[in-house]
């Protein structure tokens, strides 16, 4: 890395330069990581309303009343956060299964139609989802009638196109001779790819479906949409409700704001050189 | 002769197996996105031409599109969405390129650890974050911000509930969260430079400024244009945090398009303005889009 150093520089400056760098990477990820940091210590707090709260920026109590006051809120509130499992991971997997299948006939397979095909699928990507959300939401609750369903939840989740996109890429760089070979060994397309592809993207598809896992657990506009009833709800919709209900209550909220975020934290911690690949997957090449 | 007629059949044959695979391998990621995507876009065009009545819509033209000139406050949340895409897109890039270019020289360990720290809020959820920020941004004096500005001899101020300060609140946030997608892309960029690069400008004298300029800068060029891209399409489409901390308000600061698109959908069932309303937002992010391809990526090759 001769970023910093200098032809015939001496090695001071060098550490010294670094030095204050880390210093400053330091603090400024104080300031990023501060609002996770008073979330996860305000949460031990005692339930009682913000009028009487002291914030105070070193955990002072421990008490886990907070996150009973929030689970008391709603009977569903463990529900809630089964809902949201299940809905990730039947997107998940279905995502996976699907959407590499797919990104395998766009990137290897040659039909009619393929450039085209999938031409319309880089197009959709530049859609807002705002132009789909109305429609979306009139043909799932007003013409199929499946409001407050698991499947008006999963359906529009099942093959998201960005995924599509990311395993094509990925599938293209792999060599085609491999394909062949086994064409000539007496593969059939379907066998070719449960046991040749799949094994060898198998990074690819842990990014898809961690990043899918992530968004659709996060995800709160569609199911605060379609859902009417708190047993259907997940977890970000019953911590909107949760926040909308109980405007006052200051460590409560905290809790279910931790609830709802550590499940993604634990993941992010065991898995996390997935994470980061799959920030850098799918950027453009530059 | 017969031998090698054979052959031929058999590798047509081949060819359309093919196809058919390469049919079955797409059905149903086509199927999902033909339903759920596709079939949404066509409708929306057709819903913002109607006034949505639950039993048979009614055909009225342009009048949506008409009646958004006149709409003030459609108006009103581009002019917010505007302002918010422009102070917070440009800053996040600087802040997130500071960032990278400072991890670049640090030991891989480090370089990993750092990525991790500034990922980390990305993994939580917008609504858990809203939540948190809320609080930050406790309008009484004991609040955490009112307390920090208040070192400084700053006195308390009324974050969300004034229209002063509303949208700088929203900005602040933005400026304060959520760099590390940007921070990990620009770094990847980084290190893709060839060492070589540095060596050679080394052996010229250059400074690091001068390295800066004329070979980092340059070189994540195309690296900048899709994160200014994909951050001011993001940007446009904002909806969470004017949601869940100040609802548009107060006396409609923050309302951003996002947000007038739900309302109107949602809580007023105005489905026909609502369709056109997202329609002009789309139109607007793809002219943007292309503007910059044009203005910014005319040496940039994809």
């Amino acid at each position: 890395m001769s970023l910093y150093k200098s032809y015939g520089g001496n090695k001071r400056h060098e550490i010294i330069y670094k030095g204050i760098s880390i210093a400053f990477l330091l603090l400024f990820a104080v300031a990023t990581l501060f609002p996770i940091y008073f979330m996860i210590i305000s949460s031990f707090g005692d339930p009682i309303e913000a009028g009487a709260v002291n914030y105070s920026l070193i955990p002072t109590k421990f008490t886990l009343d907070s996150f009973k006051f929030f689970f008391n809120y709603s009977e569903y509130s463990v529900r809630w956060l089964l809902n949201s499992l299940l809905i990730a991971s039947v997107a998940t997997v279905s995502n996976v299964v699907f959407a590499g299948m797919a990104g395998y006939a766009f990137s290897k397979i040659k039909f009619p139609g393929r450039k085209w095909l999938f031409f319309l699928l880089l197009i959709a990507m530049m859609i807002p989802y705002q132009v789909v959300q109305v429609p979306l939401y009139i043909l799932i609750v007003n013409i199929f009638n499946l409001s407050n369903t698991y499947a008006s939840l999963m359906l529009p989740t099942l093959c998201g196109v960005y995924n599509i996109f990311l395993a094509k890429q990925f599938m293209s760089t792999l060599p085609t001779e491999v394909i062949e070979c086994a064409k000539i060994e007496g593969c059939n397309q379907f066998q070719i790819f449960t046991k040749i592809i799949v094994p060898l993207s198998k990074t690819v598809l842990a990014v898809m479906a961690i990043m899918t896992f992530m968004e659709n657990w996060n995800t709160f506009f569609w199911p605060f949409l379609v859902t009417k009833t708190m047993d259907m709800q997940t977890i970000q919709v019953g911590l909107k409700n949760f926040r909308f209900a109980n405007t006052t209550y200051f460590s409560p909220m905290m809790a279910g704001a931790t609830i709802s975020a550590i499940p993604m934290f634990i993941l992010f911690f065991s898995l996390q050189k997935y994470f980061l690949q799959g920030v850098t997957v799918g950027a453009v090449k530059g | 002769m017969n031998n090698c007629k054979n052959e031929v059949k058999k590798r047509k044959f081949k060819f359309n197996e093919d196809y058919f695979w390469g049919y079955v391998f797409i059905a149903v990621a086509l199927a999902v996105f033909a339903m759920f995507t596709l079939y949404p876009v066509i409708s929306a065009f057709i819903i913002s031409f109607q006034e949505f009545k639950p039993l048979g819509s009614q055909w009225i033209g342009l009048e949506n599109y008409a009646g958004l000139l006149k709409d003030k406050l459609f108006g009103k949340s581009i002019v917010n969405t505007v302002t918010y895409t422009v102070f917070s897109v440009p800053v996040s890039l600087f802040i997130s390129f500071i960032i990278a270019v400072m991890i670049y020289p640090l030991k891989k360990s480090l370089q990993t650890f750092f990525k991790a720290i500034y990922y980390l809020p990305v993994v939580a959820s917008g609504v858990a974050l809203s939540v948190v920020w809320l609080w930050i941004f406790d309008p009484m004096p004991q609040g955490i911000l009112n307390t920090i500005i208040g070192w400084f001899g700053i006195s308390n101020q009324n974050w969300l509930g004034s229209s002063n300060t509303a949208m700088l609140s929203l900005l602040l946030m933005s400026w304060l969260s959520s760099h590390g997608t940007s921070i990990i892309i620009y770094l990847a960029a980084l290190l893709g430079i060839p060492d070589s690069f540095f060596e050679s400008a080394d052996l010229d004298g250059a400074t690091f400024i001068k390295k800066l300029r004329y070979i980092i800068i340059p070189l994540l060029k195309p690296t900048t244009l899709f994160l200014l891209v994909t951050g001011i399409i993001g940007s446009f489409q904002v909806f969470m945090n004017a949601y869940m901390m100040t609802g548009g308000g107060p006396n409609n600061a923050t309302t951003m398009v996002g947000l007038l698109i739900f309302n109107n959908a949602f809580k007023y069932s105005k489905f026909g303005i609502a369709a056109a309303q997202s329609l002009v937002l789309a139109a607007i992010i793809a002219v943007i889009s292309i503007f910059q391809f044009k203005v910014l990526g005319d040496d940039v090759e994809y």
